[in-house]
């Protein structure tokens, strides 16, 4: 299987044969025999020779995949070459108008800039509560506030759409 | 002694004083609100009390409440933890008129500290020293520009009421000091309801040492040693350690006696902190006392070999202290990290949700406080705190060694954390050195993270398990998840793109074999 792996935004090219707990890997062109042993869902032990890696898995409340190899966390994300489809829907993303999303769970307790506003790039738009802490959610660019997509009071969770910048 | 105890709190601490209680035979009672059902204190207590719904005002904040809680209960005292009601005088007050026993100090020695002008006045009686500054609160901006005329700037404002940090400002020169003082002075109102607001030099750079004493109904009172709370982030603390590496053993019985006097002059009984501001040149000065057992009581209990917990059970209910100055030695050092569910890589949000995985660290010198477990929701009522990480040894370098060793360990998945941050702290030449002062911290955020080679060099293993990942252990739906009622509580899988990548990739492994 031939996948193309984004890690923290660099492209990586991997290549993977599994026999049993064996896996004969090639990334960037320099290979690997991996001896890989699943001891939870989510971790694995690998061994490069004698080198024994701990890697864990987990998903941010927005739904990236993270790497955890020790104490080092990635952000990975798996590309099958073949799936043009998944290629395609990465890219759309990048363009077009900004979603504000919440970082977190909260209770939304301000609107700073309403709609049809102008707002600069790191400017709040929206402050968000939780864990008694009040949370400015940013601008990602400078643009119109198309929408506002809550109100004062309002429970929202983490990844919901808060506001639309064009 | 008690026969069964309230505790009027949640998370960590709760947990904390229910294992005193089992430790000394004592029963224990847990209170909840709505969000707190299945939280950690509520499953290790031998009781449990529903006392309503989520927002702290309706429940842990509610006197009636915990007061009916521990009638129905038939608890006899009641622990407060710290945070909530532990530094509320009328609360103690209502205790005792409703048959309880606060596990505290008096309402009359608590009010006494409250105000912090009025602490001062009574302190200075008792040869206390002080930052130089006004002993009332200031009357007007004319006052306070005279006042700051003869101390010299910068100066601070600072509620009188106040605490953790609201209502306190920074001036620099006598054209701030009008604003300033204003939103100071409302600040205060809004936050304490008492607009009272005094002035005093501001220490450049100075350190944070705070000292553990202990009183008890027969007129004894002790000092345990100090505390280093050098390590703020607005205010708030994120990492203690005891013994202060500036402080030795002259200083500490200077400091432990001035504590003393403190504490005697307001007749204070139970475990108390008396906070100091220490300057360059080690002078120090009453900041002013904690009426609580602190967070950061465990590396005081490290370094002594005392329980604090049994100790507040022990005076509450009458006896003496079980120890005397001269039997109370400090060994070794202990360090405590504060874990809070906190993003130190964005802005430290708040990170509220479900910990999907939990690995705790153990082995030598490693304790942990903890109001967490796998599969739990941390509500996004409450603060942040999810946990402690204590380390001990003989020495402050293995401390840090034993303290970096378990926070690789450590892994709370699902939310974030600070975790990240402490091995940044850990690793920094100052701290190492033990270069610390109240700035230490925010001047560590400005420097840019270092991305390093080791870093780098993983990247590829990473690549090549995030294959291995989606090739053969494809993201689960957790059915735990589904009947859950928290909305944050949602399966990784339940957000749409891994559930998506998910059934792709099951369905092409079907088609693979």
């Amino acid at each position: 299987m031939k996948y193309e792996v984004l890690i923290d935004g660099t492209l990586h090219k991997v290549e993977l044969e599994q026999k049993g707990g064996t896996w004969n890997c090639k990334v960037d062109g320099e290979e690997m025999v991996l001896d890989v042993a699943v001891t939870a869902h989510d971790i694995l032990s690998v061994l490069d020779g004698a080198k024994q890696w701990e890697i864990k898995r987990e998903y941010s409340l927005l739904g990236e995949t993270h790497l955890i190899v020790g104490s080092e966390r990635f952000a990975a994300e798996v590309r099958d070459p073949r799936s043009l489809r998944s290629r395609r829907a990465v890219s759309e993303g990048a363009a077009g108008p900004a979603k504000i999303v919440a970082p977190m769970p909260g209770k939304v307790v301000r609107i700073v800039v309403p709609q049809d506003e102008l707002v600069e790039a790191g400017q709040g738009v929206v402050v968000v509560e939780a864990m008694k802490m009040q949370n400015e959610i940013k601008s990602p660019k400078k643009g119109i506030v198309k929408k506002i997509a809550v109100k004062e009071g309002d429970t929202v969770n983490a990844g919901d759409v808060l506001a639309v910048i064009e | 002694m008690f026969r069964r105890i309230l505790i009027a709190n949640r998370g960590e601490i709760a947990v904390r004083v229910i294992r005193a209680c089992r430790e000394m035979g004592i029963e224990s009672v847990a209170v909840f609100s709505d969000a707190d059902r299945r939280a950690l204190h509520v499953r290790k207590a031998d009781y449990a009390v529903h006392i309503g719904p989520s927002q702290a005002s309706e429940s842990y904040l509610n006197f009636q409440k915990i007061f009916d809680a521990a009638r129905r209960s038939k608890a006899e005292a009641i622990h407060p933890g710290y945070g909530f009601l532990s530094e509320n005088a009328a609360f103690a007050r209502a205790c005792k008129e409703n048959g309880f026993v606060f596990i505290g100090p008096s309402a009359e020695s608590m009010e006494s500290m409250g105000s912090k002008t009025r602490a001062r006045q009574q302190m200075k009686k008792a040869g206390v020293p002080f930052v130089p500054g006004t002993e009332q609160g200031l009357t007007s901006a004319e006052e306070g520009l005279k006042v700051a005329a003869k101390i010299g700037y910068p100066i601070m404002l600072k509620a009188a009421a106040g605490g953790g940090g609201k209502g306190m400002r920074v001036v620099h020169t006598p054209e701030e000091l009008r604003p300033a003082l204003e939103a100071a002075s409302s600040e205060a109102l809004r936050s304490f309801s008492d607009g009272e607001v005094y002035m005093e030099k501001y220490i450049v750079n100075p350190r944070h040492i705070e000292m553990q004493i202990f009183g008890d109904t027969h007129g004894n009172v002790i000092y345990l040693g100090e505390r280093e709370c050098s390590l703020q982030r607005r205010h708030q603390k994120v990492l203690e350690e005891a013994p202060s590496p500036v402080v030795d053993a002259a200083m500490r019985r200077r400091m432990g006696e001035v504590a003393v006097r403190v504490a005697k002059a307001a007749k204070y009984c139970n475990a108390g902190t008396v906070e100091f501001l220490v300057d360059e040149q080690k002078n120090f000065y009453f900041l002013e006392m904690n009426t609580r057992l602190q967070v950061e009581h465990p590396v005081t209990e490290l370094v002594t070999g005392l329980d604090l917990v049994h100790m507040q059970f022990r005076v509450a209910a009458g006896q003496p202290l079980p120890v005397k100055q001269e039997d109370i030695s400090i060994r070794g050092h202990a360090m405590e990290c504060r874990i809070y569910a906190e993003d130190p890589d964005n802005n430290f949000f708040p990170s509220p949700g479900r910990i999907t995985r939990l690995i705790a660290p153990s082995g030598p010198g490693i304790r942990r406080d903890s109001g967490m477990y796998e599969g739990w929701t941390v509500p996004m009522e409450y603060d942040p705190l999810l946990a402690k990480l204590i380390g001990y040894g003989e020495t402050r370098e293995l401390v840090i060694e034993r303290l970096r060793r378990a926070l690789f360990e450590y892994f709370v998945g699902g939310i974030k954390t600070n975790i990240p941050l402490f091995r940044r702290i850990l690793m920094h030449p100052d701290f190492r050195a033990a270069k610390l002062d109240t700035g230490f911290l925010e001047r560590l955020l400005k420097e840019p993270p270092v991305v390093n080679e080791l870093t780098r060099a993983r990247r590829p293993i990473a690549a090549v398990a995030a294959a291995i990942f989606a090739q053969a252990l494809p993201p689960r739906v957790d059915p735990d998840a589904l009947g859950n009622s928290s909305p944050q509580a949602r399966a990784p899988s339940a957000s749409p793109a891994p559930a998506a990548g998910g059934w792709k990739q099951a369905g092409r492994e079907e088609a693979l074999r």
